[in-house]
């Protein structure tokens, strides 16, 4: 073992191994997007088999004629505010647990981690009934705001120690200058803390994308569900159209694909942070 | 307070009249600022996730179909119902086998690929991005993909039949015996790229130093990981059991879009989660479903403290976090 090299080619095993895993993650992802260039009776006649010919026709249909658009416009509303609100107030929150001493503080830190033990999906008979009476069902917020205490405990748990990490000094220096606490938050930590924020934003944007049975029960009005309703009703409404489902399909997940790539350090980069502690 | 005397940087000697009203003033301004900042959270958080559970305990007290408040009050006989019904029995059952499942599968097939791909080689990040692909995708996606694929006669049955290996095509999600099998393996697929993340992460963590001073030493690349590294994972692998054991008891998306009703309400294939939904939200038994939510709730509870008491304690230290999937 002399230097090592950041890179070097490994062993044919290695690779084999690697191709394996990898094919056994995504064949599934690319039988789905290539089927949905075929017909429903291609796929009847031979499930496995490729194109022939190509048709784009599933793919066109599901962009022109079906709900698609009007879903991914839901899901992207509640998504972003989901997102902004729980960067929102976690970042406070967060701020306050680190930066702030006081009586009680320990505890209130723990009040929120509970959350993680928490199934929150238990609670979701009584959470629906709740936001019925109290007319919220069929309108964003029955989606965001609890979206968004979900997402507080684990927003408040990777921000604090990034917050508490922040330098004692960088704080004094503001003070003798003249700034706040509340000043300090504002103009040093926020700019200071992107990297951190930009993680607990992707990582509540994914959990609300891909959010399912909230919606289900909250979101009775067509006009309002989201991607992952409208898969699923798409696919009981048309049984029989196996190369609309698929197209359906894989156009409701192309936008977490592309999102994923795009956001891959910040997702994986979160949940390592997490774990670090 | 004033007893502390202490010099503070403006120079100002504290015990003086009015260096104490001033900082009775901050004070009071420190405290504005931390309610300030900490109402939102606190609010949002307590009304959707604690006030709700509460409701459930109340709720679950009652025969109620959900129209106008609760008035049929039968104690705990909603719980009682639950643990003689066959099919909660089964769901019980089916979220058992999917808890030991999913630790006996994947933790083996995780750690061995995290050390796969822990190792130096061209292309390793291309094929990180690829294994975390089925994890970043929505429950619904991965169930009606998984759906449509293992239909009768569909692609699964195809492959088998072109490797000569037609005996073995099963009625994947419709034969009683074999459903709960079909959905462990497709939560596997779904989920083993979250526990590669974080043992990735784990990996990312062990000194190199050791495992080069071991090489040196002319221990072999398997020697290294099982007597280094594998040790060094300890608690990585436990924050990652616990993470699996609570989200394995609360599974819905998967099971509630990959089988159908029919085969769900023989008990084959549900879980308590599509149990308390079926009953609860789609029959309006409300109490009975809440009495379920509430038991749910204890069980999953109870496992986790039990496994933070034995098996976290240290580990956990701030860290028992992700709880994503």
């Amino acid at each position: 073992m002399t230097q090592r090299k950041p890179f070097s080619w490994g062993s044919p095993l290695t690779y084999t191994l690697a191709l394996a895993v990898a094919a056994v993650s995504i064949a599934p992802v690319v039988y789905v997007i290539v089927g949905g260039f075929r017909t429903t009776p291609q796929i009847v006649a031979n499930p496995a088999g490729l194109p022939d010919p190509w048709v784009w026709d599933n793919y066109a249909r599901v962009l022109t004629q079906s709900d698609f658009w009007g879903q991914a416009f839901n899901s992207a509303v509640i998504a972003l505010g989901t997102t902004v609100a729980v960067v929102a107030l976690g970042v406070s929150a967060a701020y306050v647990l680190a930066r702030y001493t006081f009586r009680g503080r320990e505890a209130l830190y723990t009040f929120f981690t509970l959350g993680l033990l928490f199934p929150a999906g238990a609670a979701i008979l009584p959470l629906y009934l709740m936001l019925r009476d109290l007319n919220l069902t069929n309108s964003y917020y029955a989606v965001i705001l609890p979206q968004v205490a979900f997402s507080l405990p684990l927003t408040i748990v990777i921000l604090r120690p990034f917050l508490s990490a922040i330098p004692r000094e960088l704080e004094d220096a503001a003070a003798i200058d003249g700034t706040g606490k509340l000043g300090f938050l504002w103009r040093i930590t926020l700019p200071l803390s992107k990297p951190a924020l930009v993680t607990v934003g992707v990582l509540a944007f994914v959990a609300s994308w891909n959010a399912f049975l909230l919606p289900l029960l909250v979101l009775s009005d067509v006009n309002l569900h989201t991607l992952p309703l409208g898969v699923q009703n798409f696919s009981s409404q048309y049984t029989s159209d196996t190369a609309g489902i698929l197209a359906f399909t894989s156009l409701a997940m192309l936008p977490a694909l592309v999102f994923f790539t795009f956001a891959e350090k910040q997702i994986v980069g979160g949940l390592q942070g997490a774990v670090k502690g | 307070m004033t007893a502390t005397k202490s010099v503070s940087l403006a120079g100002g000697v504290s015990t003086s009249p009015a260096g104490s009203r001033s900082r009775a003033a901050e004070k009071r301004r420190k405290w504005y600022e931390i309610i300030g900042l900490t109402t939102p959270a606190i609010a949002v958080y307590v009304m959707f996730v604690l006030v709700p559970m509460g409701f459930a305990v109340y709720y679950s007290l009652y025969r109620w179909r959900g129209v106008g408040p609760p008035t049929q009050f039968v104690g705990f006989d909603n719980y009682v119902l639950a643990f003689q019904d066959p099919i909660f029995i089964d769901a019980l059952r089916n979220n058992a086998i999917i808890v030991v499942g999913s630790l006996l599968v994947q933790g083996p097939i995780a750690l061995g690929v995290a050390l796969l791909l822990n190792r130096r080689f061209r292309g390793r990040t291309v094929f990180r991005l690829l294994v975390f692909v089925p994890y970043v995708l929505a429950e619904v996606t991965v169930g009606i993909m998984w759906k449509l694929i293992l239909t009768d006669g569909g692609t699964v049955d195809a492959l088998l039949k072109s490797l000569g290996l037609g005996g073995l095509t099963q009625a994947w999600l419709a034969d009683l015996d074999v459903v709960i099998w079909t959905l462990l393996f497709v939560l596997t697929w779904k989920y083993v790229g979250f526990a590669i993340i974080l043992l990735l992460a784990g990996l990312s963590n062990v000194p190199s130093e050791l495992t080069e001073a071991a090489a040196i030493d002319g221990a072999g690349w398997w020697q290294i990981q099982r007597h280094i590294t594998i040790p060094l994972l300890g608690p990585t692998i436990r924050i990652w059991m616990f993470l699996s054991i609570i989200g394995s008891l609360q599974v819905f998306d998967v099971i509630w879009v990959t089988s159908v009703p029919a085969v769900r309400s023989l008990g084959a294939s549900g879980t308590m989660a599509t149990y308390m939904v079926d009953n609860g939200f789609f029959a309006r038994l409300w109490g009975y479903g809440n009495a379920v939510a509430v038991i749910l709730f204890v069980i999953s509870f109870v496992a986790a403290l039990l496994f933070q008491r034995f098996l976290l304690r240290r580990d956990i230290e701030g860290a028992i976090t992700g709880r994503v999937g």
